[in-house]
């Protein structure tokens, strides 16, 4: 039995989530005492191969079907692997990509799903650690099978460094083209804009702890106060407060000011994607437990709408009236 | 046309919690309708007004309690909704996404809707899997994380953008039926009006048992088993100001003006 890893790339490179999986993988595969093994699944295939040959992985299976993503592909790719390899784990991202095939490939294998997992302890049972309520607890879940799937945190795990010589295997699987059900069209970026928040050396971010858009003026005033410039977690901008340019995190922006001041913000893993790269983080919160304050260096675990007007005026400005 | 939109109730956590036994403790909670899955009826109810003859049919896996956050469902414009419970899966440690996918997946088999509507994950569990397991227990095409929707039902096509990491987004053309999972800003909305509500409480609101949907308690046991659940020891090493307002921003002003960010 072995470790089946799934590497990810879109449009033209392999993403860092890749790398994560080996340093991952080996340290299950070492547990259980299997090897690694990894497919690269579309795109330049040989070129991936040989940029994820790091130490650890014992073998690379290419699968040359499709230049990007589809969900289709990956399906009945990784549907057919697993039956040639029968491998016990089945490793994952658990990325937007990986979410759109992981759940399918596990209910086609009929093997036990955990996603989003933190911690992997190899044993007999698995244990796996995933958080929930927004991060407030962890769980953990002991897996009472040999074989089964499971999706991984990105940024969890370092990214393996070191120079592997795993054996590079090309193999043929049949495509169904008829049961692709799906076709990609291209891609788009968005987010441009004015203001670009990933230049800014201090950043006033705020929340949904904000609570309505009538009392932006105060974030906004604070900003302009410390010369710092606005940005936001999603639901500000899902709500159409502030433009899609300004959102920190996974489908935002990846900023890395000097100072990065958090209001109202939970620290959810999406926003956190964004933003843990800050120098200085600063929280100002009313909830102890939000997990903001674990990647905090300093934090004010108090009501916003009382501390914000006090340092507008510490640094001589007039709080709004809101 | 048929829309199914499967509604969660999640579980919101007080800023103090208890933990009891392998769950929070009940009084640390409150419900209220999965953030997701509200941007997902509303998705299905302006598709609604803008098509003619189409019915929104809502889905929940709930207990009684979670009647109100469906009631909220049906007053921002879906037409009738199903609620699935009963002892087995009250007596569950928890539901895995293979449970869940298939109890869904048995209303869907009985109710044969064009397509499905989800919400890309559940708040307190954050799976982030039911919808994608679930197309592929009905043999439905699928996208995940939605956040835009341009449906062509004659041509039995949704174009979707697909909203993936780092502000990129993939255009794809899904056949239908298929299921979408919905994602947060695809739409704004609304709030249930007065007449809404009022309405809501007319709406049928259909409760079953696994029986009624042709499956057996079986369907709750999984292989994956809950051990344990715990605070996460704080990694951080936050220094806390303390103190009223007026302390604890001095105290941040003169950490900014150390630093430079301001001049004194
Ligand atoms: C696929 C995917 C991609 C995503 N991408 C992103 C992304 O790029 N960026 C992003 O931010 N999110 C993203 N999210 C959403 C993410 O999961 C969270 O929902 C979001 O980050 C929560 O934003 P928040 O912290 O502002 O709100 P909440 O989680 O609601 O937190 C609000 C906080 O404000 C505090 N608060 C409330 N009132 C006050 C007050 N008066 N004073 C002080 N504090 C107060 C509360 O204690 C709470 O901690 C994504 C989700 C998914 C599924």
């Amino acid at each position: 039995m072995s470790v089946l890893a799934i590497t990810e790339h879109r449009r033209g490179s392999l993403r860092d989530v890749s790398y994560e999986l080996v340093t991952v993988g080996r340290e299950l595969a070492d547990e259980l005492g299997e090897d690694l093994e990894l497919a690269v699944i579309g795109g330049d295939v040989d070129s991936f191969a040989s940029d994820v040959n790091r130490e650890g992985v014992d073998t690379i299976y290419t699968v040359d079907e499709g230049e990007e993503f589809n969900h289709g592909i990956y399906a009945q790719a990784i549907e057919q692997l697993h039956a040639e390899l029968d491998p016990s784990a089945l490793l994952m991202p658990n990325s937007v990509n990986g979410l759109d095939y992981a759940p399918a490939v596990a209910e086609s294998l009929d093997l036990p799903l955990v996603t989003d997992v933190i911690g992997l302890e190899g044993g007999s049972p698995v244990e796996v650690t995933r958080e929930q309520y927004g991060g407030k607890v962890e769980t953990t879940y002991d897996i009472g099978e040999d074989q089964f799937a499971i999706t991984i945190r990105s940024a969890e795990w370092p990214q393996a460094e070191a120079d592997g010589d795993a054996a590079i295997e090309a193999v043929d699987v049949d495509i169904d083209e008829s049961a692709l059900g799906s076709t990609v069209n291209g891609f788009e970026e968005v987010g441009g804009g004015d203001v670009d928040i990933t230049e800014a050396d201090v950043l006033v971010s705020i929340g949904r702890g904000i609570e309505e858009e009538e009392n932006l003026p105060l974030v906004e005033e604070l900003a302009d106060a410390l010369g710092a410039t606005l940005s936001s977690s999603r639901p500000i901008v899902d709500n159409g407060w502030l433009p899609k340019n300004r959102q920190v995190g996974q489908s935002g922006k990846v900023v890395t000011p000097d100072v990065y001041i958090a209001i109202g913000i939970s620290g959810a893993v999406q926003h956190v994607a964004g933003m843990k790269g800050a120098d200085t983080i600063i929280a100002i919160n009313k909830d102890p437990n939000a997990p903001i304050y674990d990647l905090a260096d300093y934090g004010i675990v108090d009501d916003l709408f009382e501390v914000v007007p006090e340092l507008i005026e510490e640094f001589g400005g007039e709080a709004p009236d809101i | 046309m048929k829309i199914l939109v499967t509604v969660k109730e999640v579980a919101e956590v007080d800023d103090e919690f208890d933990i009891s036994g392998l769950d929070i403790a009940d009084s640390s909670l409150e419900y209220d309708l999965n953030e997701w899955d509200d941007y997902a009826v509303e998705e299905a109810v302006q598709i609604s007004e803008d098509n003619d003859d189409v019915e929104v049919v809502s889905v929940t896996i709930g207990p009684e309690r979670s009647e109100e956050t469906i009631r909220m469902a049906l007053a921002k414009g879906a037409d009738r909704a199903i609620r699935v419970w009963d002892d087995s899966l009250e007596d569950a440690q928890f539901l895995d996404v293979d449970t869940k996918a298939e109890i869904l997946a048995a209303v869907a088999e009985e109710e044969d809707p064009d397509f499905i509507l989800s919400g890309v994950q559940a708040g307190d569990d954050a799976n982030g899997a039911t919808g994608v397991a679930l197309a592929e227990k009905l043999d439905f095409e699928w996208a995940a994380v939605v956040n835009a929707l341009d449906l062509d039902a004659d041509a039995g096509v949704a174009s979707v953008r697909r909203e993936l990491e780092g502000g990129v987004e993939e255009l794809t053309d899904v056949d239908l039926p298929a299921v979408l999972t919905i994602q947060t800003g695809i739409n704004e909305p609304r709030y249930a009006s007065l007449r809404g509500i009022r309405q809501a409480q007319r709406k049928p609101l259909d409760a079953q048992g696994l029986d009624d949907i042709g499956l057996d308690a079986d369907v709750v046991e999984s292989p994956v088993e809950r051990t344990d659940m715990y605070e996460p020891e704080s990694e951080g090493d936050a220094t806390l100001w303390e103190g009223d307002a007026s302390d604890t921003a001095s105290e941040l002003a003169e950490f900014l003006r150390d630093k430079g960010v301001v001049e004194s």
